[in-house]
């Protein structure tokens, strides 16, 4: 069986990690790749790095350290934020990357999926959508960290994604992101039905009991945490190993 | 020196890369001459079966390739069209395993593409030096070389296939040795010491 994966997510700016403490043998927390090797040697088993970059050559910076990445790192990597052409995706690929994420993109221009999976194939495209549930009780997909609706429903964007191209799903509710209070398994659950490709469950955990939570109940493929992981609070080895002792199957 | 077949087809830069960090010397090529004086080939791929192999026929390459004595080394797509067949758009691959690759029909528990880290199994060649049995590897794909007599490795995804395939001078694997961690870094050295 296919073990369930746990996926640290590393925001970077102007080519330097943002957030994180300095665990024992890490020389330098704010180096994407020796905190990105860190992890990988914890048993990660895949990295996200996110460029938040807000200026040109802090992008310039970003493909310059997916290279150094990808020379370094010998577990696969995603990379997202600011991907908005093909031209964007195939300079990260031909830097090392093995996977992009898009988001707004591929809410504004949804052909964009097509054109990248069509080229690098399936597997090359993760589909990020950040969704909120509304009163009327239907999530929907926003964009600009949570701030601006769109008229793309949850399931029916994540099927379309998938017809498109996209080989992965990465879902954020936008209600539960930051909380630490958990992430709504029974929407992920129902995710996994609707949709055959994995699913990536992001935003909300604040324990090791959350995570097992939305791998088992919430029937997710992978979880993607940010904060707990870089402040140290949940260890990846011991996460795993307390969810190996749930009964959930994990590469240790 | 490896010989790293480009045939436009595929992310070549983690098999570099994956040699780079071992210290082996590589070429990335199309050429014959220099493909025939390789200590070892590498035949890597991504995509699709189908554009795969019409990219390696327009190298004019195929048969060069079956007449190979040294160590090669399929991966992923570049394993699947050493197959006999790929579903994958009804596709002739080159034959030299002795498998037919098939797709993975999604259901209860079992996702396509199947991606992640899987066991490997019941290991049995010398590109599985050191490596214990049900030890983790990356896979990411939507179709399967069957089992077969050529079979070196098991992994189960609904149904169990070969992970790996051996024919003579030939091997394949379908999951990614150059991403998966040091396992995988050590099936690479292990197929540089064969």
């Amino acid at each position: 069986m296919v073990a369930k994966r746990i996926i640290p997510c590393l925001d970077v700016k102007e080519g330097r990690t943002v957030k994180g403490i300095n665990f024992v043998g890490l020389q330098d927390v704010g180096d994407p790749v020796e905190l990105g090797a860190y992890y990988s040697a914890c048993g990660a088993d895949e990295l996200v790095y996110l460029d938040i970059s807000a200026t040109r050559e802090g992008r310039g910076t970003f493909t310059e350290l997916v290279r150094k990445i990808s020379g370094r790192i010998n577990i696969p990597f995603t990379v997202g934020g600011g991907i908005s052409s093909l031209d964007d995706a195939s300079r990260l690929l031909d830097a090392g990357a093995d996977k992009i994420s898009i988001n707004s993109s591929a809410i504004a221009n949804p052909s964009l999926i097509d054109a990248i999976a069509g080229k690098y194939g399936n597997q090359f495209v993760v589909v990020a959508i950040d969704a909120k549930l509304l009163p009327d009780s239907r999530w929907m997909a926003t964009t600009h960290g949570g701030s601006k609706p769109t008229d793309k429903e949850l399931f029916s964007w994540a099927l379309e994604a998938q017809e498109r191209g996209a080989g992965e799903i990465l879902f954020t509710s936008m209600d539960h992101d930051g909380t630490r209070a958990g992430y709504p398994c029974e929407t992920f659950a129902r995710l996994s039905e609707v949709i055959s490709i994995p699913v990536i469950a992001s935003g909300g955990a604040g324990s090791a009991a959350d995570i097992a939570d939305v791998l088992s109940r919430g029937r997710a493929d992978a979880a993607l945490a940010a904060s707990i992981f870089h402040y140290g609070e949940i260890g990846i080895r011991e996460l795993k190993q307390e969810l190996l002792a749930q009964g959930i199957e994990v590469r240790l | 020196m490896v010989a790293i077949i480009d045939y436009k087809c595929g992310n070549l830069q983690s098999v570099k890369n994956a040699l780079e960090r071992l210290g082996a010397e590589y070429v990335v090529t199309a050429r014959e001459e220099v493909i025939r004086k390789a200590d070892r080939v590498i035949l890597p791929g991504v995509g699709s079966a189908a554009t795969a192999m019409e990219s390696l026929l327009q190298t004019g390459l195929c048969d060069t390739i079956r007449s190979l004595r040294r160590p090669v080394l399929g991966i992923c797509v570049g394993m699947q069209i050493m197959c006999r067949w790929s579903e994958e758009g009804n596709t002739e691959c080159l034959g030299i395993f002795d498998s037919k690759v098939k797709k993975f029909i999604p259901c209860e528990g079992v996702k396509v593409p199947h991606m992640g880290w899987n066991r490997i199994s019941n290991l049995e060649s010398k590109l599985f030096k050191d490596i214990k049995g049900g030890a983790y590897v990356y896979y990411v794909h939507s179709y399967y070389p069957e089992l077969c007599p050529d079979t070196i490795a098991t992994t189960v995804h609904g149904k169990m296939f070969s992970g790996a395939l051996k024919y003579e001078n030939f091997y394949g694997t379908q999951f990614h040795p150059e991403k998966s961690g040091d396992i995988g870094e050590q099936i690479i050295k292990n197929f540089l010491a064969l």
